[in-house]
């Protein structure tokens, strides 16, 4: 079970509903990832052609959590604006804090992050801010009340998977809230092994919306997700320099 | 009256009263939109009883696909 704030969930795995091929293969790759928080950008409306379709309007919103993102948000104020209009729509209040502070690699500005985060818990928000994989500003964020937080495994869409599992493993061991590893991941390997450090949740995007199959890429890392869960439940052994052998050595029938 | 929506500025007929009269213009009224007027952001009740005033600057936002 997955707890944020006052919610849980059974589902450890987070979608993002950008880039689908079309709404029918988001719907579809929707229901088979058994996800149950899906997030959302909040942008202006183009109100001269409002018959433009949503993939909003197509899903049960009782069925599923919004978590509307702040993405193209640069400072702390911007974000809370877009955290304010998003709460507005009365049907979420969750909030994903991203402050991008580069542009070419998409990385986040920590100082309006948490900024943001802090500024945001105190309005009410269930606050889940996305960071980068820096151990002291996980621990900063906590310590303004967010609810989770949410390291990058790498660069948002770039699929290069966890590039520095280390400060991961540390941020997980010292969390006092869940850990949703965010962005970067690429396969379902990716998103097992976060799992496996011990995450309490994946959230990814483009590995699925932009995969040759989004719907089976879809199902493949609901299923990674909940091995490595159930690996990281289970306790791996520890890694040895030398072969010990799994089968006995006594009563052999030979020599 | 004349107001700036999503920055661009465009004149409202007058029958446009209230922020739900505009949203009824515009053929949104029955989608999910949130609006904010000069800054301050409204709630979905706040739609029927807020007037709008010359020079308003309106924003109108929705919730599209992202990560």
């Amino acid at each position: 079970m997955l707890k944020i704030g006052s919610l849980s969930f059974q589902s450890r795995l987070l979608l993002g509903t950008g880039k689908y091929p079309s709404f029918e293969i988001q719907r579809e790759a929707v229901e088979v990832s058994e996800a149950e928080i899906l997030t959302f950008a909040v942008r202006r409306m183009n109100i001269f052609e409002p018959s433009q379709p949503n993939f909003l309007e197509q899903l049960d919103t009782q069925k599923y959590t919004l978590l509307p993102n702040t993405a193209g948000a640069k400072t702390a104020k911007e974000a809370v604006r877009i955290a304010k209009l998003a709460k507005a729509s009365g049907l979420c209040d969750m909030i994903k804090v991203e402050v991008i502070g580069c542009d070419q690699t998409l990385l986040p500005d920590p100082i309006e992050t948490l900024k943001a985060t802090e500024e945001l818990v105190k309005e009410g928000f269930i606050v889940l801010p996305y960071t980068s994989d820096d151990v002291v500003l996980a621990r900063k964020l906590q310590e303004v009340g967010c609810h989770a937080v949410m390291p990058g495994a790498s660069p948002i869409g770039s699929g290069q998977g966890i590039i520095n599992p280390i400060n991961l493993r540390f941020i997980i061991e010292q969390a006092v809230v869940p850990v949703i590893v965010d962005a970067g991941i690429g396969a379902p390997a990716d998103a097992a092994l976060a799992m496996e450090l011990g995450a309490d949740g994946v959230l990814l995007n483009t590995a699925v919306s932009a995969a040759k199959d989004p719907v089976k890429m879809a199902k493949a890392m609901k299923l990674a997700i909940e091995a490595g869960r159930l690996g990281f439940e289970a306790g791996r052994i520890e890694k040895k320099k030398y072969a010990t052998a799994s089968s006995p050595k006594e009563g052999m029938s030979i020599g | 009256m004349g107001v700036v929506v999503n920055g661009e500025f465009m004149e409202l007929p007058e029958r446009v009263v209230f922020v739900s009269d505009m949203l009824r213009h515009f053929d949104i009224h029955e989608k999910v939109v949130v609006v904010e007027i000069n800054g301050e952001v409204l709630t979905r009740v706040e739609h029927q009883s807020t007037r709008l005033s010359e020079k308003d600057r309106i924003e109108i936002v929705h919730f599209v696909g992202g990560g």
